[in-house]
């Protein structure tokens, strides 16, 4: 493997007595798009603040390029952030938000003008070059803030919940089209979100955060299938955990499968919710004192099943992951 | 509420009661000419004479005192010496107010609650008092020159002279010039410094270009809040001020009380208020605008 474009190493900040980071460490991979999952307040921002040079560590280096940054302040940083807020400047227009990290850094007049052109097209947002922030509805806000950070030419992009503001539907468009945006420009993204979806959407690679450290990195596929520990298999998506002699075993709702009718080596239980989500529903089957959660698929005819009905539930044996903790 | 337009009204009658009424006074009284009885100036409306007596009272009105006004260089000189003591005043005032203001803003909110509380607390003395105070210090034997006669440094004579004056104005507007600076700084979101610095910009470059241009509208209301009653005030040159010192309020008390030239005060307030209406109206758009 080639030397990764980002190295934490042994990274920790305390906010007064609380760590909010506690020795971590990381790499993130050239070309790759890279997403810090976590709660509120698990340090995934802080994190992210310190790449960009707003927090500096307490202890360990942070590496981009193999060669460490402790020195450098926010200007001289070659990563571009991409805040929740936006931070679009509301005393300049589209433009001139856009043009404003090229003549910081020194562009010639004439070089300004065509790359700005060229990060408005990306985005889809020509022709919108005189308005004021105030004047763009949500989402025009944040492609204006995702070509304001783009047009330097960083080389990582640090996204901190770029999208927790735009309403759901806009939400799961607009992911796609930054992982689209991410493979054609081939650059290093990094995203700090809260939402489980959204992570794996967007990353190739998840590290799910619990409070001060990570609690495990992997792509998408390999952190909820294999998930390492019952707090990973609870944070990413919902989980039936069953207590065995080596810990826990977890089986994911989707691979439950459910009955009307008895079916041998089925556990039984009765029908204590029922929601109809569209593509596939959800039961809540009480059996022997827990809650099983159910994802059915409709994809044939509908269940015989209501509240208070008796329903068999059972699982393949392959379904099921040992968990150690 | 039943009748909306009762509230409505309320403040236009205020207008009317306070302001528009004592304006036409004053404006009656500029037209006037000035005799010797009491009250000392003519003509006065006798309305008991119906039609004749205000016919006789408007072809008595004269504008006289405007032209007087104009061909006397007194008053120029004094109109430009209080449109020259204001703005000096309202530059020093820009220069101090807003590094106090940008330095109350990076607090956090307690101590911001705290720092708020120390801008208005001279208001819980009496004005007068605080000047009078001024003089205490200033004064050839005051506590300045004490002070300064401690490290045997000669002593210097302020009292009496611009000096002083342009210190009281700065002193007295200096809370109306740091509340509406730190109202507009305190609101700027953090992040966007943050984007500026993350974008190339040093600290001080992120300052003029997202901090100060962002905050104009504090500084235009700040200067114009300042600017407009410094131009007519009275206490501060009457008591600190020299006996050359020129300003428009102490030439309005000068005629009215002095010279008994009751119409000559008045024409003066008039010119005026004439002067100070192109900054009100910039502070009134600039008002609109914000609360737009």
């Amino acid at each position: 493997m080639s030397a990764p474009l980002v190295r934490f190493e042994g990274v920790t900040k305390r906010f007064g007595e609380l760590a909010a980071v506690d020795d971590v460490s990381l790499d993130i991979a050239e070309g790759e798009f890279f997403a810090l999952l976590g709660p509120s307040g698990c340090g995934k921002t802080t994190l992210m603040r310190m790449l960009a040079g707003f927090e500096a560590p307490d202890e360990g280096r942070i590496l981009l390029n193999g060669e460490d940054i402790a020195g450098l302040p926010p200007h001289r940083r070659p990563s571009s952030m991409m805040f929740q807020s936006y931070a679009l400047f509301p005393h300049l227009d589209v433009e001139k938000n856009v043009a404003f990290g090229l003549v910081q850094q020194g562009w010639a007049r004439a070089a300004i003008g065509p790359r700005v052109e060229e990060m408005l097209s990306l985005v889809r947002l020509e022709g919108l070059n005189r308005r004021k922030p105030d004047q763009l509805s949500g989402g025009q806000r944040q492609r204006v803030a995702l070509a304001r950070a783009l047009a330097p030419g960083p080389k990582i992009l640090l996204l901190d919940e770029p999208l927790a503001a735009l309403d759901r539907k806009l939400r799961e468009d607009t992911q796609l089209e930054l992982r689209a945006l991410q493979r054609r420009l081939g650059l290093t993204f990094m995203i700090v979100t809260h939402d489980q979806d959204e992570a794996m959407v967007v990353a190739d690679r998840i590290a799910v955060m619990r409070v001060g450290g990570v609690a495990q990195m992997g792509p998408p596929r390999e952190v909820y299938e294999r998930p390492a520990s019952r707090y990973v298999a609870q944070f990413l998506g919902e989980a039936n955990l069953f207590p065995d002699d080596a810990g826990w075993r977890l089986v994911r709702p989707e691979k439950m499968a459910i009955s009307a009718a008895e079916v041998a080596g089925a556990t039984a239980g009765v029908v204590a919710e029922i929601a109809y989500l569209g593509d596939r529903t959800r039961y809540v089957v009480l059996a022997q004192g827990q809650k099983l959660l159910i994802s059915r698929a409709n994809v044939g005819p509908p269940l015989p099943l209501r509240l208070g009905d008796a329903a068999w539930v059972s699982h393949a044996p392959d379904a099921a992951v040992s968990l150690a903790s | 509420m039943k009748r909306p337009w009762l509230a409505a009204l309320a403040p236009y009658l205020w207008l009317v009661v306070f302001f528009a009424f004592p304006f036409l006074l004053v404006a009656k009284l500029s037209l006037s000419h000035t005799v010797l009885a009491m009250p000392p100036y003519a003509p006065q409306l006798d309305l008991s004479q119906g039609h004749a007596g205000l016919t006789h009272f408007v072809h008595q009105l004269t504008f006289e005192t405007y032209v007087r006004l104009a061909t006397d260089r007194l008053y120029l000189t004094a109109y430009l010496s209080s449109l020259k003591f204001a703005g000096v005043a309202t530059a020093i005032l820009l220069a101090i107010g807003y590094p106090i203001a940008y330095g109350m803003s990076r607090f956090g909110p307690a101590a911001r609650q705290g720092l708020l509380m120390a801008v208005i607390l001279p208001f819980w003395t009496s004005f007068l008092i605080r000047i009078y105070a001024w003089i205490a210090i200033l004064k050839p034997a005051g506590l300045l020159n004490q002070a300064l006669a401690v490290f045997h440094i000669g002593t210097i004579r302020l009292l009496n002279t611009d000096a002083a004056v342009v210190l009281g104005l700065v002193y007295a507007y200096l809370p109306f010039m740091v509340l509406p600076l730190y109202a507009v700084l305190e609101k700027q979101d953090e992040s966007l410094i943050e984007a500026a610095r993350d974008l190339g910009c040093t600290a001080t470059g992120a300052f003029w270009r997202v901090t100060f241009p962002l905050s104009i509208p504090g500084v235009a209301a700040g200067a114009l809040l300042c600017f407009i009653p410094m131009v007519g005030e009275f206490v501060i040159p009457d008591l600190l001020g020299g006996s050359g010192t020129l300003m428009l309020g102490r030439t309005i008390w000068t005629e009215f009380f002095a010279d008994r030239d009751w119409p000559a005060a008045s024409a003066v307030a008039i010119v005026l208020l004439a002067t100070l209406v192109i900054p009100i109206v910039l502070f009134q758009r600039q008002q609109a605008k914000v609360l737009s």
